[in-house]
């Protein structure tokens, strides 16, 4: 078990490296660097920069360096914790990010544990009556869940609230907490509004999540072993849950990997619509106006939350199923 | 050797054959001329045979090639054309079609607006005036266009009545007609995950099949590219990706450039499913034989292993349309996707970012409504595909 761990840490490390890279060509990608814009933008308001200036400006960036320095240097920031500084904001990048990135680490974990407590029911329900009319409507539901993009739930929901209630849904938290340190108080109020993005972010993680533990299940449930159980007289409640379910269970730990990825960018949409202050709106933002460190930290950050969710995901697997954990081959 | 010349000479054990001719394909003929066909019935063949048992996905493919078909005569479908604004109607509701006025059969008409601004919320406020009749015109002169930016023409499938106005589905904030937009928009927002999935479905071949094929350290360097990528939350790196395409590009180019975008992190799932394939496959008998007769790798994957998992592919590949799809519209919902004056379903939504917006002008939403139904005919379709795939295996 410990070797397994060792060896999944050790390769996480190229994988990050390579993440940077992309992450890093991305920020490089937008022609121009943000300083010519600045420098475009402060030329059209009317004032005149002299040479000097820019060339001290360029050398405070690292603009002047080849490309590979400003990323040995970018990545060595990284490591340190300094993310660059986002010129949009005027402000170091881990200030701006502050606790956006935990709150969209905590929209996530609570989606995912959404997904989780509404799939399993209704897909065992599903699978143990195949083709029934509940079966039937359930999976439609799911479809629908499955098609509608989400940040048109998020307006349709967001509407409704507005014409039955009279209220505004948007934020995280009550106003009155904005700008107030984490108290037990405030995370009650986070509590009380993260339901609505959670909801809305879950719908198709958990219909695809239903769908996939359905089919496994129904796979389990035609098997010998289950004929052999109720062949000895075992009950159906009994013989589905000793079994087949918990053969069918793996999913709903593997599918962590494939999830968190889905529910970051989910979050990012719903986040713009419902003004959260997570990471989407910020991330957008500043790719609109090319702040591309803060983007590129955004980017790095989000991918360094999955990379490390696949890796919580793979371990959890390994230690429940002895088949993974012997056979060395990767989950799924 | 005949029945006759065995009994000469054994004499004793006689010992009966047959006189009568010997034919080999005796056996065969007594099968039915139906089961004939499906013996030798191509592969395609016998999917098409499963897959026509799956009713919603044929139902689903109807729909969809109905819908692909008129986005080829959009200019003549749409009563306007996607740009065309009308002043005096800002934000006008739907108008429906009635067939009677005060009881007596008109055929199909609407009626016109009345107009009223509120001096309090200074709200341009339309109402359907009953005076004002305006029956529907069929296969009649209207704004001139160019079907599909080449031929001229000016008839189209519906307009308005003489000096009235048809808005269906109401009008847009610039007074442009929604039912007309949605159409113009099906172009590039049914075309995106048509070409997204070209691109992706060339790579994942290519780099699964090679991947797959060869084994060893190309394989590991492909398989953590993959990884790597697949850690990337896909919808901001669409946004990172699109953002960074220059200010001044063309509409058509931006167009282009997010169809690459989607193919270019799509292809991860494809490229696996290859793979797997292939490791399976290339150990055959008709893989070995191929190598051995001194086809290149080349040949090997293009002309003998990935014909033989096609379906399979090509059921995946339409399981991932709708993402790609979906990716669009949210792309240039948030304002980094198609720029005007293309049209997509997604500029569409852009309209309709704000909730007060949607709680005034509620039809601003109906773009969704087209999104979800290609979608979930997307799905369906890809299901059927999905099960018909394997043509042999039982059931």
């Amino acid at each position: 078990m410990l070797r397994y761990v060792a060896h999944r840490l050790l390769v996480m490390v190229p994988t990050l490296l390579a993440i940077s890279v992309i992450t890093f060509v991305i920020i490089q990608l937008p022609p121009g660097d943000f300083l010519s814009a600045q420098i475009a933008e402060m030329q059209a308001q009317g004032e005149t920069l002299q040479q000097e200036k820019i060339e001290h400006l360029r050398q405070l960036y690292g603009l002047d360096q080849p490309l590979w320095i400003q990323y040995l240097s970018w990545l060595w920031g990284l490591l340190r914790g300094d993310l660059g500084w986002s010129f949009e904001y005027d402000r170091p990048v881990s200030e701006v990010i502050g606790d956006r990135i935990f709150l969209t680490l905590v929209v996530s974990c609570a989606t995912v544990l959404f997904t989780w407590v509404i799939a399993f029911p209704i897909a065992v329900y599903s699978a143990t009556h195949q083709y029934s009319w509940g079966d039937h409507g359930l999976t439609f539901l799911g479809f629908i869940g499955l098609a509608t993009p989400n940040f048109v739930l998020a307006l349709v929901l967001l509407y409704f609230a507005n014409v039955w209630f009279g209220t505004s849904i948007g934020g995280l938290v009550d106003p009155q907490y904005l700008d107030q340190p984490m108290s037990f108080a405030k995370f009650l109020s986070v509590l009380e509004h993260l339901w609505i993005p959670v909801v809305i972010i879950g719908t198709s993680g958990t219909a695809a999540m239903i769908r996939r533990l359905r089919a496994n299940l129904l796979d389990e449930l035609q098997k010998p072993y289950v004929v052999t159980a109720r062949a000895k007289g075992c009950p159906p409640g009994r013989t589905l849950i000793k079994y087949p379910l918990r053969m069918a269970l793996n999913p709903f730990i593997a599918d962590i990997g494939n999830l968190l990825p889905e529910f970051i960018s989910g979050s990012a949409l719903v986040s713009v619509v419902l003004s959260l202050p997570t990471t989407g709106p910020v991330l957008v933002r500043a790719l609109q106006t090319q702040d591309m460190y803060l983007a590129g930290s955004f980017l790095m950050l989000e991918a360094l939350l999955v990379v490390l969710g696949v890796l919580v995901s793979d371990i959890l697997l390994a230690w429940l199923d002895p088949r993974i954990r012997f056979g060395g081959g990767q989950a799924r | 050797m005949t029945g006759l010349r065995a009994r000469d000479r054994e004499g004793v054990f006689e010992h009966w054959v047959d006189p009568a001719p010997f034919d080999p394909d005796e056996v065969d003929s007594a099968i039915t001329a139906k089961q004939q066909r499906f013996y030798t019935a191509s592969p395609w063949r016998l999917v098409w045979w499963r897959f026509r048992r799956h009713r919603l996905a044929v139902v689903s493919l109807v729909v969809l090639v109905f819908l692909y078909v008129s986005t080829l005569v959009t200019e003549f479908l749409a009563p306007y054309g996607p740009n065309t604004r009308h002043p005096q109607y800002i934000n006008a509701p739907p108008q429906r079609i009635h067939l009677f006025h005060e009881g007596r059969l008109v055929g199909p008409f609407v009626y016109g607006y009345s107009y009223r601004l509120d001096r309090v919320t200074l709200r341009r406020e339309y109402a359907p005036d009953p005076s004002k009749v305006q029956p529907l015109r069929f296969f009649c002169r209207g704004e001139p266009y160019r079907l599909l930016g080449i031929f001229p023409g000016d008839i189209h499938l519906i307009c308005a009545g003489e000096q009235g106005t048809l808005f269906l589905l109401g009008t847009d904030r610039l007074g442009r007609d929604l039912l007309s937009r949605i159409l113009h928009g099906a172009r590039v927002s049914l075309t995106v995950g048509l070409l997204g999935i070209s691109v992706s479905f060339v790579l994942g071949i290519t780099l699964g099949g090679i991947s797959g094929y060869y084994g060893g350290w190309v394989d590991n360097v492909i398989q953590r590219l993959i990884e790597v990528i697949r850690s990337f939350p896909t919808i901001p790196l669409w946004l990172s990706l699109s953002a960074a395409m220059p200010v001044t590009w063309d509409p058509l180019w931006v167009y282009f450039g997010i169809t690459i975008i989607l193919g270019l992190i799509d292809w991860t799932g494809l490229a696996r499913a290859v793979r797997s394939k292939v490791l399976a496959l290339r150990e055959e008998e008709f893989a070995q034989a191929a190598r051995l007769m001194g086809a290149r790798p080349g040949r090997i994957i293009g002309r003998h292993l990935v014909p033989s998992f096609m379906s399979h592919l090509i059921a995946s590949a339409t399981l991932s349309i709708p993402g790609m799809i979906l990716g669009e519209t949210a792309l240039s919902f948030l304002g980094l996707g198609v720029r005007a004056p293309m049209v997509s379903w997604g500029v569409l939504l852009n309209d309709a970012q704000n909730v007060n917006v949607v709680a005034l002008y509620p039809w601003l939403l109906t773009p969704v409504v087209p999104v979800v139904m290609v979608v979930l005919a997307f799905n369906f379709l890809g299901d059927g595909l999905r099960d018909a795939a394997d043509p042999y295996s039982g059931r």
